[in-house]
């Protein structure tokens, strides 16, 4: 499929890049049915990749890149089931998402992450599979999982680790505090910060000009620089359920989704 | 480096620009959520913009149960 539109993402391949536009309101919260749709986007990276040379992935939406998983879907989900049966659905939904994730992170074209906004929990988790982060001076960070009982579930630590000196990984999963995108580009994850709203047209300009390069030594370089933490990524699957059955996930999902404070997405 | 006071200037006077709000209409004891009308997302984007402002990193934790402009500008100014 060269283009496509979804409910919480569509795409389109134009000029040998495609752009997988995110606009799922009100914060791009990726569910099952971002899942869904990601997952033909998955199907499709072959025959887009026989084409084109580069990926953009980027929100319309103004608050930002995303704010991660579903959580509210997420605790619904797990009410009402047997925790067994809780933990087969979180297994089987991390497995699809890391097989999408996975096929962002090894594809053939280079990849590029244009953010503004919020970028945390699984939209962070997303953005670390592009080959390149190019973010706005509103763009926001954050790993919020450890105040949900959790650890990231879509290849957060295994993918900052493998980008990232293990000191920052820390700061950030520990405290679960946000960093701008000055810091996160002091810090070598982001490439470029742009002025605000620029983010997309800059990742634009970048695919152009990465398209003057020979594909072939391109997808080489790619392969050898960036290596897929494919042992980590399934330890993480395997953490990620040992937390799910604690009591405090639970606890820690109920406050956030029956929450009126005007702070919830505050760690 | 600013004093406290004009540090709360600072914040106060971006924070009107930014959320298009009469400058006027704050003083520095306001709640900001209920005087600029903000939910966390956006008082996330405030905290952007002021560590911009005054080159500063604020973890967001040092604003849990923060909620007006005063005690925002104190620990502002303990980062400066």
């Amino acid at each position: 499929m060269q283009s496509f539109r979804g409910q919480a993402l569509s795409w389109e391949l134009k000029d040998g890049v495609v752009e997988l536009a995110l606009h799922r309101e009100p914060n791009n919260e990726l569910g099952s049915m971002a899942l869904a749709e990601a997952e033909k986007f998955a199907d499709s990276l072959d025959q887009l990749s026989r084409t084109a040379h580069a990926l953009i992935i980027y929100s319309t939406l103004p608050s930002g890149f995303s704010a991660g998983a579903d959580l509210r879907e997420l605790y619904q989900r797990s009410q009402n089931v047997q925790p067994v049966e809780t933990i087969r659905i979180v297994r089987d939904q991390l497995e699809r998402t890391h097989r999408v994730l996975n096929a962002i992170d090894a594809s053939p074209l280079i990849t590029i992450a244009a953010l503004h906004g919020i970028v945390f929990g699984g939209g962070f988790e997303l953005a670390l599979t592009c080959d390149l982060m190019i973010a706005d001076k509103t763009a926001r960070f954050c790993f919020p999982e450890l105040r949900l009982g959790l650890i990231p579930g879509w290849g957060g630590i295994p993918r900052l680790k493998r980008d990232l000196g293990n000191a920052v990984v820390r700061d950030l999963l520990l405290t679960g505090r946000s960093l701008n995108a000055i810091k996160v580009q002091q810090v070598g994850l982001v490439s470029q910060v742009v002025a605000e709203g620029e983010s997309l047209r800059v990742a634009r300009a970048t695919a152009a000009q990465l398209g003057k390069f020979d594909r072939h030594t391109a997808v080489t370089a790619k392969k050898f620089i960036k290596p897929i933490p494919y042992d980590e990524l399934r330890q993480e699957i395997d953490l990620f359920c040992e937390l799910f059955t604690h009591p405090a996930v639970d606890a820690g999902l109920r406050k956030f989704v029956e929450s009126t404070a005007a702070q919830p997405y505050l760690p | 480096m600013p004093n406290p006071d004009q540090t709360l200037t600072e914040i106060l006077n971006l924070a009107a620009a930014h959320f298009k709000v009469s400058r006027e209409k704050l003083t520095p004891d306001d709640d900001f959520f209920k005087t600029l009308g903000i939910d966390s997302l956006q008082t996330l984007d405030l905290l952007t913009r002021l560590e911009h402002h005054f080159h500063i990193e604020l973890p967001d934790y040092e604003l849990q149960g923060v909620s007006d402009f005063r005690t925002l500008a104190d620990r502002i100014q303990a980062r400066l």
